[in-house]
């Protein structure tokens, strides 16, 4: 008998339809992927199961779970529900905890207004479950702040409160996908154990084609609000009879053909990193002692060749986006020097810095962040033309603006337009015509597509690969996706704790990594592929 | 936490010497002699200059600084001019007024907005917010001295509840003395409530869109819980600095409506120096507002440290 089950669930916000006749069940113990792309309305389905819905959404159908129907159900009933019978496992860890109370306090409010248990008892089972977690209490009494802990440990106390009753359902909306690959697979190994133990149900909302193959028992397959295909996890990705499950699949595994592929010591190298050390002021711990630094960078050499692709992967905090600051002039080396075309950029006044800065060109991750609102898009494009040595006039900047646009895909009519009429996609097309209006040799992308959904990080890839065969741009990937770098990279390093610890051509160091760092990511990074073999093996 | 506080009390210390120091300097440079004020304008020069000496105006200005620094650490503020008594005598009458007129109007103030805010930001954009919004928005726009004159006409004249004006004293018996400061305390509070009610409004709208809040919301808490126990402290710190603000204002600029209710306090002592050019007086009570403006914020700081864990650094 199904635990879960939506019949027919259609949902509409204002006007706005959101969901139409979703179907979706989910038994004791199973674990069900529900797969799509931003704006297919996976979170929304999940917020009606929470009946945590924005004010003006309206739900038809039927939501069943444990033989209540839950869009019938009084506020109080679902009040008892959630987090008792229902855990919900949010995306953001940063901002998903209270900042001004203990993570005691907050993994035993649930525990008391469920059981009605007394304070110190439900300190006690608190306790246990951040135990459970990974939590110790060694190293993190009750008494701690979320302030005090990283992403990943945060992560691990907001399941902590969603599992400190064992409910019968857990909800899980994009878990990792703030996390890197080393953090998510330990999450995702949490959560199967908890499944395991309780006979929990899991259902597993993410975008990531990889990491649900490698977790769910089924998968439901939602675009634009409707399921396109729902099977078992093995046979529908093997089988691939819906196209959009083949397009999803496809663009998982992207590799953009990039036929002329770089020989390394071939020219004289475009950007030499030699010895750069960067320290931070570290936190006084007495008055009179002077703090020790805290060394985010640690005596990092490096060089790439013109039209050279490079990945730069490690964790998060490993210090790599410091190491691009630097190079980017953006940042002064405490040690060390950078050499651009032969010249050293460190220690240089602002002035000096222009011609570096032009051939040297930048896209963020987030494309919503990165543009100011209120300009318009020639504007925005054309910023870094205040580069040039000779300004051009008002005609031949809209005539730039109009040819970078076009190489990235986009036409001369978008340059009268807003950021905000543009969806994610086409605003990193947006961040690249800017990177590359003043025809750079170099272009820094910090982590470029990992805000993107795959078949548009698929067309990106697409479009840095052939940007870098036409131009002959090249490129530093600051990336802890190591499905970016196979696609991408030329050469790659592996970066841990401010140290480059792997060096080497980028499938050498994938398929044969060398030093720890290296082997765990690879091994943690989630593997279309190696994903779909072993369900095939499990599930005949 | 220790040295997070630390820091905030040394700066203040320092801000308070600084402060005291352009207190000096101000009155320094303004035009007119004391002492020929204090004599009259039939005095000789003669005369004038054994009162200077007297009043120790002749010696170097660095002495003089310490000297009068060192009068207000131990409370001595010198002589009024114009009464010749203490000016401590004459502030600590008025502060005595004062004072408590400020910490009534500020408690009421707060009773009124906190839920006032509360309320209006869990029904935002229905029919209760609108209306309370509305409200507030009377309150901060009908002057004070005006919905003073309607509540001494309504609570003294017609119910004959509470005096119309005029304070009794302390020694007259605590209820009283209350039974004055009522009307002009809840005349001083509207305003600043309604300010601090749509403060508090704001600030909670902004919190209950946090992701923590649907964090709380699915372990089960009713959506009044949560607002009370999770958003209601994290939208803290901004009523937090505009309740700091208006208790400096409500101490000392309250003289409209000490006028209206026949108050001594110090607004009008104030006042009276000015007009009298009896500077001492002016630059006691100045020094002895910065000094109170300097400690409200130390409290506010603190009460930060106590409202947020992020601020007091690691333990």
């Amino acid at each position: 008998m199904s635990l879960l089950e939506i019949e027919n669930l259609s949902l509409k916000i204002g006007a706005t339809p959101i969901l139409k006749g979703v179907e979706l069940a989910l038994s004791p113990g199973e674990v069900v992927g529900l797969v799509g792309e931003s704006g297919s309305g996976k979170s929304m389905t999940a917020l009606t199961i929470m009946q945590l819905l924005p004010h003006l959404a309206r739900a038809d159908g039927r939501v069943t779970f444990d033989g209540i129907d839950l869009l019938a159900a009084t506020e109080d009933q679902m009040c008892a529900l959630r987090g008792d019978d229902i855990g919900m496992v949010f995306q953001e860890p940063m901002t998903a905890l209270n900042p001004v109370k203990t993570i005691g306090e907050q993994v035993a409010e649930g525990i008391r207004w469920h059981t009605k248990a007394g304070r110190a008892e439900a300190e006690e089972r608190a306790r246990k479950i951040l135990d459970r977690v990974g939590l110790p209490e060694a190293k993190f009494p009750l008494s701690r702040y979320p302030h005090e802990l990283s992403g990943g440990q945060r992560q691990r106390v907001v399941i902590a409160i969603a599992c400190a009753l064992k409910p019968k359902l857990l909800i899980a909306d994009e878990p990792t996908t703030a996390l890197d690959v080393v953090l998510q697979a330990q999450i995702l190994d949490l959560l199967r154990d908890l499944v395991r133990e309780n006979r929990m149900g899991l259902l597993l909302i993410s975008h990531d084609l990889a990491v649900v193959t490698e977790m769910a028992d089924r998968l439901t397959i939602l675009r634009r609000g409707e399921v396109t295909e729902a099977g078992d996890t093995a046979r529908t990705l093997s089988e691939q009879q819906h196209p959009y499950t083949r397009e999803l699949a496809l663009a998982s595994m992207h590799v953009p053909a990039r036929p002329k592929s770089h020989l390394a010591g071939s020219a004289k190298p475009l950007l030499e990193v030699e010895g750069v050390v960067r320290d931070y002021p570290g936190r006084r711990t007495s008055l009179f002692r002077p703090a020790p630094p805290i060394r985010a960078v640690d005596d990092v050499s490096l060089t790439i060749e013109p039209a050279q692709s490079v990945a730069l992967v490690g964790r998060s905090g490993c210090g790599k986006s410091t190491l691009a600051r630097m190079i980017l002039a953006l940042d002064k080396p405490t040690a060390g020097t950078i050499r651009f075309r032969g010249e050293a950029i460190t220690g240089k006044p602002e002035q000096a810095l222009k011609p570096a800065r032009r051939d040297m060109q930048v896209v963020f991750q987030d494309p919503y962040g990165s543009f100011d609102p209120r300009q318009k898009v020639e504007k925005l494009v054309a910023e870094p033309l205040h580069l040039l040595e000779k300004q051009p006039t008002g005609t031949e900047r809209r005539e730039m603006v109009a040819h970078a646009l076009h190489e990235v895909g986009l036409g001369p009519r978008d340059m009268d337009k807003y950021p905000h009429e543009f969806s994610g996609g086409q605003r990193q097309r947006l961040s690249i015509a800017r990177a590359i209006i003043t025809r750079p040799k170099l272009v820094v992308a910090d982590e470029p597509v990992s805000a993107l959904d795959v078949s548009i990080r698929a067309q990106i890839l697409d479009l840095f690969a052939e940007l870098n065969q036409k131009l002959g741009i090249a490129y530093l990937f600051i990336t802890h996706d190591l499905t970016v770098a196979r696609a991408m990279a030329d050469e790659m390093l592996v970066m841990h704790e401010g140290r480059i610890v792997e060096r080497g051509r980028a499938s050498d160091v994938l398929d044969h990594p060398q030093s720890e760092a290296a082997k765990a990511l690879v091994s943690a990074a989630p593997d279309l592929h190696r994903a779909i073999a072993r369900r095939m093996q499990e599930q005949g | 936490m220790t040295a997070y506080l630390l820091k905030r009390l040394v700066i203040a210390a320092l801000t308070l010497v600084l402060a005291s120091m352009v207190v000096f300097a101000v009155m320094e440079v303004l035009p007119g002699d004391p002492a020929r004020l204090m004599l009259g304008l039939n005095a000789t020069a003669d005369q004038v200059e054994v009162l200077r000496n007297q009043m120790g105006l002749n010696a170097p200005l660095a002495l003089r600084y310490l000297h009068w620094a060192g009068g207000l650490l131990s409370l001595d503020f010198g002589r009024s001019y114009t009464y010749s008594v203490p000016v401590i005598d004459l502030v600590r009458e008025r502060i005595a007024v004062s004072l408590p007129l400020a910490l009534i109007a500020l408690a009421l103030s707060t009773i009124i907005a906190i839920p006032v805010g509360v309320f209006s930001a869990s029904r935002q954009g229905r029919a209760g917010d609108t209306l309370a919004m509305g409200a507030s928005q009377l309150g901060v726009a009908v002057p004070n001295f005006w919905f003073a004159l309607m509540l001494i006409y309504l609570f003294a004249v017609w119910l004959r509840l509470v005096p119309a004006g005029g304070f009794p004293g302390w020694n007259a018996g605590i209820w009283a003395a209350l039974k004055s400061l009522i009307l002009p305390a809840i005349a001083l509070a509207l305003p600043q409530a309604a300010i601090l009610a749509r403060v508090a409004r704001s600030a909670l709208i902004e919190v209950l869109n946090e992701d923590y809040i649907r964090t709380a919301r699915a372990k089960g808490l009713p959506y009044r819980a949560v607002l009370w126990r999770h958003a209601l402290r994290n939208a803290m710190i901004p009523v937090l600095t505009i309740l700091g603000l208006q208790f400096a204002f409500l101490l000392a600029g309250t003289i409209i409506i000490e006028n209206v209710f026949y108050l001594p306090g110090l607004g009008r002592l104030i006042f009276q120096a000015i007009t009298q050019r009896d500077l001492i007086v002016v630059e006691s009570i100045v020094m002895l507002l910065v000094a109170a403006v300097i400690l409200i914020n130390l409290l506010v700081d603190f009460s930060y440290a106590i409202v947020d864990p992020r601020l007091r650094g690691r333990q």
